[in-house]
């Protein structure tokens, strides 16, 4: 046997070139014993398997449970995952030798395999592998784990995976007759705050058909319900967390959709219904960016999005530069026609991109740097792309507090914006200030776009969901003051979002039309006004 | 109500004694009768002749003729708002949907058990598994109470928001976007299964009116006739408010509302009567438009239906009640032909004519065939653009 063993090793060593070590070489010989067509030996094997301490074991013996294992004729291991193999021993054969063949699992061998796998894990010197066990136990109540769980608990260092064995053991004593065990459940749940355990506990805490208590215990039943309560206050502060994240998440996309629109409006008194368009016109401009580098730097994919942003700030400038010239310019003065004529304009924008890119919705992949996210708390991720979103609202802000507050073009702006005609005295090209305004208005809209196609699919109606919201901030916030803005955006985001749970988005959405209607009974100008002497409001 | 349209109202009635001349010349007078001839008469006539017949009106064309009429009205209503008080409202679909509702409700009550599911409750409820009929609901099984919905509620939803609205002195574009806002937050109400009114499915499969098959053509040319009364109702009833002393008041608020305050009137009686009056109109030809097209959903209340609203009557001419309806027509039928021989290109047109209209036609389609067209205004922009 030993020398036939030796022969595949000398074999092995030709091709590896890596030290072979013993244990290896006893699992090898372990596992062939698997293939044994009598139980008791598999069984024994499967025991002696267990004792043993290396990862390879382990993963021998999982791939068994899950009917992953095959074994070539000298007997390693190798993992099948969806139809390749992986060799399970690290300094093993990378190809299997000879025939494979996959050991037969019984159902009486799994209910066997199952406390094995269990106390092997929660015994592996690995932590990482210890806590997912550990947890994975949690999940479930596992009855027969018991007294394996509570040698475990004895034996754990870890803090961490010591109360994830707590908790474990928790469910199983909590369905037991020990009453102080029973106590040191509720207590170790309550401590968690988990919501997984409110079913348990909740159960404690109902009555029977005759109207009596399901559980008899009185000082049971009055600790389970103080751990009922504090669960769900730490649930209550959890979804807390995440509504006021997505609060500021949406607070600054209707930033970056409202802060051109409060630009134009401020400075032009005309509403743009051709605002979400331009948003629109920005998110297929990052499309085509993230289009144009596929085809051709599939290399560079992931750099599109920091093309993507100049270019869809050059695209809606352009086209709103456009409009501006060709029909704003002409309806000054009559605020209401230019309302419908930018409708006119939204419909004919609408219809084009539908011409070009079709009327299906297209999807703008993140890159790669922006995938994902990190968990931060039970039951809330926080995504990159929506912190990236939130980073990037602050950065246009700056951009757009930096053009109207320190660049000559922004001195006329806010020039012609607090009074006209006095500002075309005092010889401020006032047409032509109106016609760069526009442009920049647009193309900030651009930049919402590419946010927004970061967040959800990119669609030709894709504006038509945040004109009202915006106008809504531009309403709240007052014009002219960038300030207003940021507070009208991130106010409405926060409402809105906090609002949802309690009252459902619909109703959430009529109660701030209702509170924005009071609003302005008191304050007509919005939050921020800019103070004039006009007997003009607006 | 009273108080705060006291003025506005009183203003109505001490001219209330004056003659029909006033309202409408005695030329008017003749083509009014004219067009109730046309209107009431030759359609049914042309559609009651064999088939056979060159002259042979088809029967789809009675209603969608019955449909032009509701918005011909609508038309009237925005024009009585936008074009004589300069208050445009963007939000006009709303009262229009509540009317139809309104109907709605009452003609999904007279079906009776005879629907899909055989319940005495409308259909949807018994899809939703709803085991009674909600309160609101009880009374639509009398016809004079929908009647009266079909003028109260979006009466008196307009007085409230307009109360609220014109008190805080919100005017132009603030208001017209306020309204818009109001429109959204309805639709998205009217989508939900749990207000009550059917959810996005809306109110369908109506079977009867007031006893008469709403199948039948006669039923159909019976409301058709009914729309063309109403429509030209309303014309009256905006012709008597817009040559009243309220009228001119109310074209004084829509050029110089600072002078007409400083003058010691109040401008937000005038637009609350004005307003509240519009929406009544409105309400009234959603309730004509429905049984009609046989549904009503809340795809109405979309924004851009409301918008559309306004461009009939910027194309027919603001400030002319003959306009405004004349755009309706235009525009809808314009559309009915678009959508159906080139789908595609309906939006650009509808987009082009809100540039258009606004950019050369400042006075619709009244105002050029009055002035001739503006060749010489076309030639100027055009050198204007080239400069």
């Amino acid at each position: 046997m030993r020398h036939w063993v030796f022969a595949v090793l000398f074999a092995c060593v030709a091709w590896l070139a890596s030290p072979r070590d013993a244990s290896a070489e006893e699992l090898t010989e372990l596992t062939r014993g698997l293939m044994a067509t009598d139980d008791a030996t598999v069984e024994k094997v499967v025991l002696s398997i267990s004792q043993r301490t290396e990862p390879a074991a382990l993963h021998t013996l999982s791939a068994l449970l899950d009917g992953n294992l095959r074994v070539d004729a000298a007997g390693h291991p190798f993992l099948n995952v969806a139809g390749k193999l992986q060799p399970i021993l690290a300094n093993g054969p990378k190809e299997p030798q000879g025939k494979l063949a996959t050991p037969s699992v019984d159902n009486r061998l799994r209910r066997s395999l199952e406390p094995v796998i269990a106390s092997m894990k929660l015994s592996s010197p690995d932590r990482s592998i210890r806590l997912a066990a550990a947890e994975d136990l949690a999940k479930r109540r596992s009855d027969d784990l018991a007294p394996l769980l509570r040698k475990a608990q004895a034996k754990e260092q870890d803090s961490t995976v010591r109360s994830a064995i707590t908790l474990a053991l928790a469910q199983i004593d909590l369905a037991g007759s020990d009453k102080a065990l029973r106590l040191a459940a509720i207590s170790a749940m309550q401590e968690s705050g988990d919501g997984q355990y409110k079913p348990d506990l909740d159960r404690l805490l109902t009555k029977d058909e005759t109207g009596k208590f399901r559980e008899p215990d009185e000082s049971v039943r009055r600790a389970a319900a103080a751990a009922l309560s504090r669960i769900e206050s730490r649930m209550f502060l959890y979804g807390m967390v995440g509504n006021v994240f997505y609060g500021l998440s949406l607070g600054s996309v209707l930033l970056l959709a409202a802060l051109g629109l409060a630009i134009t409006f401020g400075l032009m008194r005309v509403i743009n219904m051709a605002h979400g368009e331009l948003l629109m016109i920005g998110a297929y401009a990052t499309y085509s960016v993230q289009r144009l580098f596929e085809q051709h730097f599939p290399a560079q994919q992931d750099l599109y999005l920091i093309f993507a942003i100049p270019a869809a700030f050059a695209a809606s400038a352009t086209v709103g530069y456009l409009i501006e010239r060709s029909v704003l310019r002409f309806l000054y003065g009559r605020p209401l026609e230019t309302l419908l004529a930018t409708w006119g304009i939204s419909l004919i924008l609408i219809q084009t991109v539908r011409l070009i890119f079709g009327a299906q919705n297209v999807t703008v992949a993140n890159p790669s740097w922006l995938a994902g996210g990190v968990p931060l708390l039970p039951g809330f991720v926080l995504t990159y792309s929506r912190v990236a979103v939130i980073l990037f609202s602050a950065v246009v802000v700056a951009f757009v507090w930096f053009t109207l507050q320190k660049t000559p073009l922004g001195l006329h702006v806010r020039a012609v914006t607090q009074n006209r005609q006095m500002a075309a005295g005092m010889g401020i090209p006032t047409r032509r200030v109106d016609s760069w305004t526009f442009a920049i208005g647009s193309g900030v809209a651009g930049l919402g776009g590419v946010a927004l196609s970061q967040l959800g699919n990119v669609g030709p109606e894709l504006g038509q969901g945040y004109i009202v919201d915006s106008f809504m901030v531009v309403v709240l916030g007052g014009v002219g003051k960038l300030a207003g803005t940021l507070a009208g955006a991130f106010g409405l985001g926060m409402v809105n979002k906090l609002l949802e749970p309690v009252a459902g988005a619909v109703l959430g959405k009529i109660a701030i039309l209702g509170f924005i209607i009071l609003f302005i009974q008191r304050r007509p100008q919005g939050i921020f006004a800019l103070k004039g002497r006009s007997a003009e409001v607006a | 109500m009273t108080t705060a349209t006291t003025t506005a109202t009183s203003a109505l009635a001490q001219d209330s004694g004056r003659r029909l001349e006033n309202v409408l010349p005695k030329s008017g007078w003749i083509t009014l009768g004219v067009c109730l001839l046309v209107f009431c008469v030759s359609v049914p006539v042309l559609n009651s002749l064999p088939l056979s017949s060159a002259l042979h009106l088809p029967d789809y064309l009675v209603t969608l003729f019955g449909k032009f009429l509701c918005f011909a009205i609508v038309a009237i209503a925005m024009d009585l708002l936008w074009g004589y008080a300069g208050i445009l409202s963007l939000g006009h679909g709303v009262f229009f949907a509540i009317g139809g509702y309104a109907m709605g409700m009452y003609l999904m009550r007279t079906i009776g058990s005879a629907g899909v599911y055989r319940s005495n409750l409308p259909d949807f409820m018994v899809f939703l598994d709803w085991k009674e009929l909600p309160w609101f609901w009880k009374p639509f099984d009398n016809f004079a109470f929908a009647l009266i919905a079909v003028v109260a509620v979006p009466g008196l939803l307009a007085y409230a928001f307009g109360f609220l609205a014109f008190r805080s002195r919100i005017r132009g574009v603030y208001f017209s976007i306020i309204t818009q806002a109001l429109t959204f937050a309805l639709m998205l109400l009217f989508f939900r299964n749990e207000t009550g009114l059917g959810g996005n499915n809306g109110l369908t499969d109506f079977k009867q009116i007031y006893g008469y098959r709403i199948q039948d053509q006669s039923t159909k040319v019976g409301l058709y006739v009914l729309s063309a009364l109403g429509m030209l109702c309303a014309f009256l009833l905006a012709r008597f408010v817009t040559t009243s002393k309220a009228g001119r008041v109310l074209r004084s608020i829509r050029d110089e509302e600072s002078r007409i305050m400083f003058l010691g009137y109040d401008p937000t009686r005038f637009k609350l009567f004005v307003y509240t009056l519009s929406a009544v109109i409105c309400g009234v030809a959603g309730a004509l438009y429905v049984p009609q097209v046989g549904i009503i959903n809340p795809s109405e209340l979309q924004p851009s239906n409301s918008i559309e609203m306004a461009i009939w009557v910027a194309v027919g001419g603001r400030g002319s009640l003959i306009g405004a309806p004349l755009g309706a027509f235009v525009v809808n039928g314009a559309k009915s032909w678009f959508t159906v021989a080139l789908p595609e290109f309906w939006l650009y047109i509808l987009g082009v004519l809100f540039v258009a209209v606004t950019l050369f036609f400042p006075q619709g389609l009244v105002g050029a065939v009055k002035r001739g067209l503006p060749r010489d205004k076309l030639a100027a922009l055009l050198s204007r653009v080239r400069k």
